[in-house]
């Protein structure tokens, strides 16, 4: 087992040794202040774990196979799901998935990568690469959502995009680079959610939105550590060295304003626990739906400009 | 801003320094011929046997797009921070200073402003010697920058990239200059202001996918490379030797993906032509 995972196990078993003293504990106020500090160190002891997970551990984490995917979010978030397919082109794309659902009972547009968990579902889903008629579904999609006025939530979770032979014959840069535009411009509200594998382009192409969230164990990356090892240093097992130099985990980019907030996920990983884990997106994603569908769409349109506009300026004109 | 008139190539690609090194004639990539160097250069460094186009720095495509070889050069003095303050076998730093010092540029692109057939344009230009074209918070502002003018001064734009896409040793904020961009040509777009894209070679990875693809009109030089992976992550992806002719411009045309294949003498007439279509009417 995974030290980190042991240790949050313990820290558990340890939690609920103190909860039973508590209830033997009665009006002795003494016991209670010490249980008090007890409580306290766990506290402490759990952010030391949190903080200790390095760039490549989260990153495992992030595409660990029994974590949460979109439809698991769907299915906890939204009701009256109804899947849209087919980019009306080429062909249907499983590894995004989009469809009209309620939030809060009103209407809304789902749109995310979907995974697999076995392999049958893994290969079925491409491992959530799409491929060009995956980014056309989910633009199709935004711009009927906009036609009649419903809000878009998006979650991210792809390797990234295909890099295929047929992905490069019918134009996997052009679909990404129109879903780029196109979404600066689409006059409703998107809400993005990063809750795996943030992969470059392929994420990006669903990211472009007036919130980007993280959750507390996905990565963002404009190339996968692997990747990034094997070019720059010639060697893929230099990975986790890789993924500490890209800064591609939540605080790191919340540091340099990527993204806008981190959404904390059940101890151990949201694997562990879907149904807190969803809970905890809820939390955010109804707060931000509130806010954001108040904006007049001029608003709307000029602070996602700005955002994007100001992000990331990293450069100095001395 | 300083103005440039060309008299001689001022800033060579470390490339084309090497091919001087090496003497007064130059084999060619695409027929393996030797060819003699004036030969080359009086044919715009494209092959006068077999066509083949040699990359051409930003400078010296600036000169045969624009009128006079006559621009003035906008932005210049940009440079990137480092952001992630990124070290691989060496750090990011040092990488940077070289290409500094390799092409007397800040980064990997020129921003200009000049005349096509005496209408006022803008030009951004990639200079693919620097670290690979690849694009930083640098060239994603500086792209940015040009867009808005164009926007704000009502001139066309031109891009003509030459990139291997998203600049690694920047992580995260490399990609985010691909929305950022976007975003600008959405606004562009808004405004009627015509982008014309150019795509030499090599144009891949996230440059090709965000404004690469994005002009009015997509235009690319024969046999250039263009691609959103390139041809070795496909190979070890689908464990496939690819096709003769995979990604290059003749096969992107032949599949819908570009306006047109257009040779190096005649970009610049293309490009005018275009910008006449695109020109206000009269009212
Ligand atoms: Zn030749």
């Amino acid at each position: 087992m995974d030290p980190a995972v042991r240790a949050q196990r313990q820290l558990k078993a340890i939690e609920e040794q103190i909860a039973q003293l508590e209830a033997k504990a009665g009006h002795d106020q003494d016991a209670h202040l010490k249980l008090k500090h007890l409580h306290h160190q766990i506290n402490f002891l759990r952010e030391q774990i949190r903080a200790h997970v390095n760039a490549w551990q989260k990153t495992e984490l992030a595409r660990h196979a029994q974590r949460p995917f979109t439809l698991d979010y769907v299915e906890r978030l939204f009701s009256d799901w109804s899947e849209i397919h087919g980019d009306r082109s080429f062909g249907d794309d499983p590894a995004i998935v989009c469809g009209m659902a309620r939030y809060q009972g009103e209407e809304v547009m789902v749109i995310g990568h979907q995974k697999g968990r076995d392999t049958k579902q893994r290969v079925y889903r491409n491992f959530g690469q799409a491929n060009p008629e995956g980014y056309r579904k989910a633009l199709r999609c935004m711009k009927l959502a906009e036609k009649f006025g419903r809000p878009i939530f998006t979650f991210v979770d792809t390797p990234g995009a295909y890099p295929g032979l047929g992905a490069e014959e019918r134009g996997q840069a052009e679909a990404i680079a129109r879903n780029l535009r196109e979404m600066a411009r689409i006059e409703v509200p998107i809400i993005t959610t990063i809750t795996g594998e943030g992969g470059s382009g392929g994420a990006l192409a669903l990211a472009v939105s007036d919130r980007v969230y993280m959750m507390e164990n996905s990565v963002y990356s404009v190339i996968s550590p692997e990747g990034c090892a094997s070019i720059m240093w010639r060697d893929a097992s230099k990975k986790e060295i890789a993924a500490q130099a890209l800064r591609i985990t939540p605080p790191d980019l919340l540091e340099m304003g990527i993204i806008d907030e981190i959404i904390p996920e059940p101890d151990g990983g949201a694997h562990l626990d879907h149904d807190s884990a969803a809970a905890m997106v809820n939390e955010v994603l109804a707060r931000t739906y509130t806010e954001l569908k108040s904006k007049s769409v001029h608003d709307l349109l000029e602070s996602r400009y700005s955002k994007f506009r100001q992000m990331a300026h990293f450069f100095t004109e001395a | 801003m300083a103005w440039f008139k060309r008299e001689s190539t001022e800033i060579q690609s470390s490339d084309e320094k090497r091919v001087r090194t090496e003497g007064l004639w130059v084999k060619c990539e695409g027929c393996r011929q030797i060819i003699w160097k004036k030969e080359l250069e009086e044919n715009l460094n494209v092959c006068p046997k077999c066509d083949y186009h040699f990359r051409i720095d930003a400078f010296t495509r600036l000169s045969l797009l624009l009128d006079d070889a006559a621009f003035s050069v906008e932005d210049e003095k940009l440079s990137s921070t480092d952001p992630l303050n990124f070290f691989d076998t060496r750090t990011y730093k040092a990488r940077l200073q070289k290409s500094q010092n390799d092409t007397g540029l800040k980064d990997a692109v020129v921003n200009a402003e000049g005349k096509i057939n005496g209408r006022p344009v803008i030009v951004s230009a990639m200079e693919y010697s620097f670290i690979g074209g690849s694009m930083g918070a640098v060239v994603g502002e500086k792209i940015t920058r040009a867009i808005e003018r164009a926007a704000a001064q009502r001139k066309p734009i031109i891009v003509v990239s030459a990139s291997g896409g998203a600049r690694m040793m920047e992580g995260v904020v490399s990609l985010m200059q691909m929305a950022k961009i976007s975003a600008a040509l959405a606004r562009l777009d808004n405004a009627r202001v015509p982008y014309i894209s150019l795509l030499t070679d090599p144009t891949t990875g996230g440059v090709t996918a965000s404004y690469a693809m994005l002009g009015d009109l997509n235009i690319a030089e024969p046999g250039a490379l263009i691609a959103f992976a390139g041809p070795r992550v496909i190979e070890q992806t689908i464990r496939q030797k690819l096709p003769e002719g995979f990604q290059r411009s003749a096969f992107l045309l032949e599949h819908g993906m570009l306006d047109a294949v257009v040779h190096r003498r005649d970009s610049k007439n293309y490009i005018a032509r275009a910008l006449d279509f695109m020109a206000p009417r009269a009212a």
